[in-house]
Parts: structure tokens; sequence; C-alpha cells
């Protein structure tokens, strides 16, 4: 068996990327008139919806913190996302895996202290799946709390990068993720300059690992870069039509 | 950027976003640096003393703000307003609510808040209006006041220490609403004024609006609290003959309510501030124009009314000038 090229001999890769290049980021806020903040984000052909709402009263007792509010997250992966139409259980093990992920890197950046005895729920789901998901779905969750008007100690952005054919890659689609190789995501605050999220699933030599920890890291500036434009935009525009 | 999710022609498209451009030229603040977004830095005079208010937190020595929205500065306070977030209530606010819940001696009311809001059943006026103890009996007849889904008017009335808000309906203003709308919008779009509730006389309608971003368009009443009319004074039949009367709406004043209610949809889909001479500036603009109640919600008008926004701001402008 031949082994697959996934970086060809002039240096691009199977959608024609350079090694180093990101797919093409597109945000927008306010999709979901119900919810209290929203947001659709799309890195290439992945695209994630989010809806936050709350902080609202708590609806299990039993779990309200008197100190701080409760982050719930639930994500959800549409049955026409990918290519083979699969039914998949409600609650299965790997969304409740990301669902925990998510919450965990968003409930790191939320000041929850400012909003005791409430919920903030979290809700993502993967409208199209083209590998990284998991990022976007982190992406597309800040940029909805930051509609939302959430306080947040700074906004979370996060990538992945992976190494295929001795090269490291950032923002790896469905092919290149399912090809077996290590997929490195992260999570940074960008402003504070701090990792929240790191996962790998493979092994790889410590010196290659920083090379593929560092792409994604610049990957995941790059993003915040962008959000945050996103984000102004969003807050002149509501300034100026709302007028004096 | 939040969009406008309406069908929109080549020339309407044009239209709005020129409407939109003269009323970002227009507004002072949206040129400058004031906006920030989350984790941006507030430029301040670290030599002078300043208090950090809400929307900021100070990290590593630097300020920076936590929401997205505009920075305010009062003498030496500075602080960052956030648009669209949840209602932050404060004392003397008058919202309008929904009852959730019927505890023991209160009600349980959604008003926009991180919780729910407290209704006491002490910081009730009663129903016969005489100022006594509240005896358990009444207690039970709590459900012949509000009940759960009841859509009530009250004010703000203080912070529990635990962070929970109480609120008064102490007044024959105050109570519940029947025979209208309910709108509910983002609660940075109405401003704090004198007079929340408006009676429009040429309709005969009453519009309040809640400070929480729920506005109530309904028919006017003379006094509000007819609630409960005392059970064991009234005979049976006149309670029959009454409520008969009070159920009927007649068809102009339900076409007036919906009038109103969209021009408020139409306001508030735009991101205009609303007060209640614009709400009524836009129902004359679409009765002027002979526009049916349900094309309010269409495209042309929303272009309308941003056009006439833009215009009527370019003039209040000059005028103060």
């Amino acid at each position: 068996m031949s082994k697959t090229e996934y970086v060809s001999p002039e240096g691009l890769r199977l959608d024609g990327r350079r090694p180093m290049e990101m797919r093409q980021l597109r945000a927008e806020i306010g999709t979901v008139a119900k919810a209290n903040g929203s947001a659709v984000f799309e890195m290439g052909n992945t695209k994630v919806i989010a809806a936050v709402y709350g902080p609202r009263e708590v609806q299990n007792r039993s779990q309200q913190l008197n100190d701080q509010a409760l982050v719930r997250c639930e994500y959800s992966m549409a049955n026409f996302s990918t290519g083979d139409r699969m039914r998949k259980p409600k609650g299965d093990r790997r969304s409740t895996e990301i669902s925990l992920v998510i919450r965990q890197t968003m409930e790191a950046c939320i000041l929850t202290h400012l909003m005791p005895r409430s919920q903030i729920d979290i809700f993502v789901q993967v409208l199209q799946a083209d590998g990284g998901t998991r990022s976007a779905c982190i992406n597309a969750a800040t940029l909805a709390l930051a509609d939302a008007g959430i306080p947040m100690r700074d906004i979370v952005t996060s990538c992945s990068a992976g190494y295929l054919n001795s090269t490291p890659l950032l923002d790896l689609n469905y092919i290149e993720d399912s090809a077996g190789g290590p997929d490195v995501t992260v999570g940074i605050l960008p402003k504070l300059d701090k990792v929240t999220l790191l996962q790998m699933d493979a092994k790889l030599p410590v010196d290659i690992f920083e090379n593929v920890m560092g792409l994604a890291i610049e990957g995941c500036k790059a993003i915040a870069n962008y959000i945050r434009e996103v984000l102004l935009e969003n807050t002149k525009q509501l300034e100026y039509r709302r007028g004096l | 950027m939040r969009g406008l999710q309406l069908p929109l022609s080549q020339t309407q498209r044009i239209r709005l976003q020129r409407a939109f451009e003269k009323l970002q030229s227009l507004s002072s603040k949206a040129n400058s640096d004031a906006s920030v977004t989350v984790a941006d830095t507030i430029p301040v005079n670290y030599e002078d003393a300043f208090l950090k208010g809400h929307g900021t937190t100070d990290l590593n020595g630097e300020l920076v703000a936590t929401v997205c929205g505009v920075v305010e500065r009062i003498n030496k306070l500075v602080y960052v307003r956030g648009l669209r977030a949840r209602y932050k209530p404060e004392v003397g606010d008058i919202v309008v609510g929904r009852v959730v819940e019927v505890a023991q001696k209160r009600w349980r009311l959604e008003i926009n808040f991180t919780q729910d809001a407290i209704l006491m059943l002490s910081s009730m006026n009663m129903p016969d209006g005489i100022q006594r103890r509240r005896t358990a009996l009444d207690e039970l007849n709590m459900r012949g006041i509000f009940e759960e889904n009841d859509v009530v008017c009250a004010e703000v009335r203080n912070f529990q220490h635990d962070g929970s808000l109480q609120l008064q309906a102490r007044s024959q203003k105050y109570g519940k609403l029947e025979k209208g709308q309910l709108l509910i919008i983002d609660p940075y779009l109405v401003k704090k004024s004198k007079l929340h509730f408006h009676h429009l006389e040429q309709f005969g309608i009453d519009l309040i609006l809640g400070r929480n971003g729920f506005i109530w368009v309904g028919e006017h009443v003379e006094t509000r609290d007819r609630m409960v009319v005392d059970q064991a004074n009234s005979s049976q039949q006149s309670m029959v003959l009454e409520e008969k009367n009070q159920t009927h709406t007649p068809l102009e004043m339900r076409q007036n309510i919906c009038r109103i209610a969209n021009a408020v949809r139409v306001l508030s889909t735009l991101g205009f501030s609303i007060d209640a001479d614009l709400i009524m500036e836009t129902v004359e603009l679409s009765s002027s124009l002979k526009i049916d109640i349900h094309d309010m919600l269409g495209s042309e008008f929303h272009v309308l009314v941003a056009e006439r926004e833009a215009e009527r701001r370019s003039l209040m402008g000059k005028r103060r000038r």
C-alpha cells in the first residue's frame, strides 16, 4: 500500500494550502434571536453555531452555587454534518467529552464570581464537520459569550495543528485529521498569554511537539485578532444605531 | 457583525446602508476610540487617581475591559457600559415581569435578571385597599390575585443581603396587566426617563416601557387594581356580567395594539433606542403611508423607519448647535 502524500513536493497540502496556512474564517454574531448571545463561526468548511442563555435562575436548585455562577455546556453534532449520515444517540462518549472540554475552557475565562446563584447555559452545535470542530466550537462559544455581555477575563481562542509527512501542519481538515497522525488542539488566552486547553491523542518527540504547539499558538493568535475585529465592529454598530 | 435577517432588494439594501452610514456619522462616540471589546486595554492616566467601575478589571497594573461596550468616564470613575446584557436592576426602576411560581407568601417573577425577582404578598396593595396584616386566608387566596404566567407590573424595591431582588406594587398603577401584548426587547434600548407609563389617548392604549426590556402594550384601564372583586360582597350574577364585559376587546382596539406592538418590534430589530415619542412617530409614519399592520414587519418599512430616524437625528443635532 502506497503512503498517501499529505504534503506534495511543491509544499502544498491536499486542499491547496501551505503547511502554515489557515482556512478562511468567517464569523457572524446574533444568529439566534431568542438567545442572550449567539454566533456562527466558520473555519473553511467547518461550521458551528453557538447560543448562550443566562446568567439566569438556576433550574436545579440543588446545583446552585452561592459564590459563583454555574456554567453548563451542551455539544451536539447535527446528523447532516458529516458525509455518512449516522444516527448518534444523544450523550455519547465523544460529545460528553467535548462538552466537558468546552465547559472547562469557558469556565476558566468567565468571571463567575460576579454572578452568584445563577446559571449560564452554552449550547454548541456542529452544522458542518470538516475537522477542527473542537476549536471551532470554542471560538463560537467565545463570540456568543461576548455577545451575551458576560464579563470575561479574556477571550479564549483555539486552533489545532498536526504533524504529517514530517511537516507541522496548521488547522487540519477532515482528511488530514483522519490520517491518524498527531492532532494537537490548543486553547489560549491571548492577552494573558496563557494556555487553557491542550489536547493530543498521539505520541510526538518533545522537540517536534514544541514546534507543532508553537504553530497552533500562532494560529490561535491569528483567530484572536479576527474575533476582536468582529466584536469591535459589532459593538460600534450597536452603539451608533442606539443613538443618544 | 449583527446582520438584519430581512430579505432586501438591491435598492433597499443600498438605502438601508446609506441610512446606517448617516447614523454612524451623526453619532459622536462610535467614531472615537470609546468602544472596547473584551480584554482591551482602557487608556487612563495612571498618575491621576482613578476608580475602576463595572466591566473593568486590573491586569498587571493595566486597566482592562471585561465586556464589550463603551468606556464612560465620570470624574474619577472609569467604567464600561455594556450593551446587550441582561437587565441590571436599580432601586426604583419600573419593570414588567411574568409570574413563574406562586410560593409561600410570595410570587416569583421572571424579569430578565440573573435570578427571579420576588414580590412579597405584604408589599402588595390588597385589592380591597385596606391596610392590614396579611392573614393565612390572604395567603391561600394568592392565586386569586396573580396566577402563574400572569404579566405583572411592579417597581424594584431593594436587594436582599443574599443578592435576591424584591419588588413592590404599592400603588393603583401597578398590578396585573390584561388585554394586551408583551414584547421582549434588549434592555439597553429602553432609556431611563421620568415617565414609563404612557397613556396614548388617541388610541385609548396604555404603554408601559419596563426598564428590563419588557414592554407592555394594552388596552387602557382606569384603575388597574381591579384584580380581585371581594368575593364575599359581590353577588355571583354581577360578577359573570362584568367578566363578559371585560373579556371583549373591540377589533379596532386590537388593531391599534398590534400596530403599536409592531412599531416597537421594528425599532428593536433596527437597534434604535426606544421611547414613547419615537414609537408614536413610527406608528404615525405607518398609518400616514397606509401600510397594513402585517406589512410593518416587512423590509420596506424597516428601510423607511431607518431613513426617517437618520433624518430625525440629524435635525436634532442641528437644533442643538
